[in-house]
């Protein structure tokens, strides 16, 4: 456990005028461990990727990325990291393969190691088919896959992934989520940000910014059992009536309907009853009724409350 | 079949450009007061539907109607009975919450009499009547989409078009913006719903699917994720998930690593998970109780998408 952390930021505070984006975040990121900054948009998330890219200094506070400062070595950090950002920074008027060289000469990769390493890429991302078609032709999958493999081309200790996967299909995303896996058993250190909590889930750990802080940090399972609520899923048969009930009964605390369900959180579990017994008594039937585990978007809500 | 009546009806809708196929004879039926969500990757064909579907653009071939007009000789009747709200919420950011509201009503011909009322209604719901004086740009996400929302249904259009509405919102936010959407659906608003997350999806009554222009599946979230996903889904947690995705990679069975837990899917649950556990241990990596779970609804997407 004397491995230096993959990440170490302390304090990171930055404010563009007025405006306070981060707010003396501090983060911690082992070796290997594919971690999730998840929040909603303007929470942080994008300024905190950019300092600890090397691309933009904070205000005040420090981060060591690949045992690299962020604010004295910002070159020497750009060197251990990969960085795939937003809009994956290709160039869409060249070909998949030259997009890559590109990459390959930004980052000074020798002229031997390139062959075997490219190919590489190219065989884990999908892409050999397609390697001489314009960028700019490819899908939104294929481009997020193409951007990956440019952000590896120089083999990065840490990877800095500013919400991959953002409108970007399902089949490719699941994909995506293999070609990291793959990069997790290299011992590669994956960072990456999401606005989806259901995304959130596939990380070994997350942790929840808002406004520019860290507010919760865990394992997903560990989250999700630390809510001390027991969630139940009821489908009834009258969705909207069944709601209207499910507000005036005593022991619940959170009510959420989803479509032909509503989740319902007991602070007490003999409350059971009272919910079955309150839905009954004004007629309405109840398809369904079972125990679930809370999501993360339960324990969000019910850890962090509004805005 | 409804006692309410239809909401949206089209038939062999099709539209292409050139020789690409955007919209592939889609045909659909909304009932009035239903929440209808049209779930689907970018690129599938959602937005040259919606435009459809709201007058903008017209049909290679197909036709129907929406809010009782026809979609290709009444789409003027069409923009009048409908809002629309897309993603980017289109308020302006430099005029004051007040302001979006009075220029709002302005484009949307709201009658004279109606405008004080229908103001208070939305600073009401958006709970912004402290704030209206404020330029727009300095409010939080939350708060400017229940606005947009507001302004959108400003003329109390009998259907609701919503193009990704909670996109990167905070997940509270999320909850109030979508009671809000039960609020105005019980009250006999058609709701109708564009996304690609899937997790949106999952608040509406009745989805369709697309991919690739198609309707691939129709149905309540509960009856696509029984009906249609013909697989099951386990949950394994494991002590060393990485290690335990490459023991079963090598036996030929693919699973996902979500945090702590793997997840699997099988054919047939019961001959599965023996057969999971045996190479688990033979592996030495120590798995806790396997459970079948509900899939999700991205589950059921890609296993329709990977058995098209």
């Amino acid at each position: 456990m004397n491995e230096p952390p993959a990440i170490a930021a302390r304090g990171l505070t930055r404010t563009f005028g007025k405006t306070v984006a981060l707010s003396g975040l501090d983060l911690g990121i082992r070796r290997g461990e594919l971690y999730g900054l998840v929040g909603p948009d303007g929470a942080g998330k994008t300024t905190t990727m950019r300092i600890l890219s090397g691309v933009m200094l904070p205000t005040s506070g420090d981060a060591l990325v690949a045992a690299h400062s962020v604010v004295n070595e910002p070159e020497r950090v750009k060197e251990k990291i990969g960085y795939m950002s937003q809009r994956f920074g290709l160039y869409e008027d060249l070909t998949v393969i030259e997009n890559i060289h590109f990459y390959a000469d930004l980052f000074e990769v020798p002229a031997k190691k390139r062959p075997p390493r490219i190919e590489r890429l190219l065989g884990f991302s999908n892409l050999t088919p397609f390697k001489d078609r314009l960028a700019g032709n490819l899908s939104g999958g294929m481009k997020q896959k193409l951007g990956l493999a440019c952000a590896l081309i120089h083999t990065p200790e840490v990877l800095l992934l500013d919400e991959p996967t953002n409108g970007v299909d399902p089949v490719s995303r699941r994909d995506f989520w293999k070609i990291l896996y793959d990069l997790l058993r290299e011992k590669i250190t994956i960072f990456l940000s999401t606005a989806y909590l259901d995304e959130a889930e596939r990380c070994t750990r997350i942790g929840l910014i808002h406004a520019g802080r860290i507010l919760l940090e865990d394992q997903p399972a560990l989250l999700r059992r630390s809510l001390d609520m027991k969630m139940l899923e009821i489908r009834p048969d009258n969705i909207r009536r069944a709601a209207q009930v499910l507000e005036g009964v005593e022991g619940i605390a959170a009510l959420s309907v989803y479509g032909d369900r509503i989740h319902v959180g007991l602070r007490k579990p003999d409350s059971f009853d009272a919910v079955s017994g309150a839905l009954e008594s004004h007629g309405i039937r109840i398809e369904s009724i079972r125990e679930i585990v809370p999501s993360l978007e339960d324990v969000f809500i019910s850890r962090v409350g509004h805005e | 079949m409804s006692e309410n009546g239809i909401a949206v009806e089209v038939k062999d809708l099709r539209r292409t450009f050139g020789s690409f196929v955007a919209v592939d004879d889609i045909s659909l039926r909304v009932e009035k007061g239903e929440i209808f969500g049209f779930l689907g990757p970018n690129g599938a064909g959602k937005s040259t539907t919606i435009r459809m579907l709201c007058g903008l653009l017209s049909p290679t071939s197909g036709g129907g109607s929406v809010a009782g007009f026809d979609i290709l000789r009444e789409s003027e009747s069409i923009k009048k009975s409908i809002g629309y709200m897309s993603q980017r919420f289109s308020l302006y950011d430099d005029l004051t919450i007040e302001e979006n509201i009075n220029f709002f009503s302005g484009i949307y011909n709201v009658p004279r009499q109606k405008r004080a009322e229908r103001k208070d209604w939305i600073l009401s719901i958006s709970g912004l009547h402290e704030r209206k004086e404020e330029l727009t740009r300095n409010l939080p996400t939350g708060f400017k989409q229940r606005l947009a929302l507001g302004c959108a249904v400003l003329h109390d259009p009998s259907i609701l078009f919503l193009d990704e509405p909670t996109s990167g919102v905070d997940p509270m936010s999320r909850r109030n913006f979508w009671k809000l959407i039960y609020d105005m659906a019980g009250r006999g608003t058609t709701v109708f719903v564009t996304t690609h997350y899937m997790d949106e999806a999952d608040y509406c009554g009745r989805l369709a699917l697309i991919y690739r222009g198609r309707i691939i599946a129709e149905g309540t979230p509960a009856v696509l994720r029984h009906r249609f996903m013909k697989q099951d889904v386990l949950e394994i947690p494991v002590d060393r998930p990485v290690e335990a995705l490459e023991a079963l990679e090598k036996e030929g069975i693919e699973s996902s690593i979500f945090g702590s837990t793997l997840h699997v899917v099988v054919e047939d649950a019961d001959a599965a998970v023996p057969r999971i556990e045996r190479i688990l241990s033979a592996g030495s990596i120590k798995a806790g109780k396997i459970e079948k779970i509900l899939p999700s609804l991205e589950d059921v997407f890609v296993s329709l998408i990977e058995s098209s």
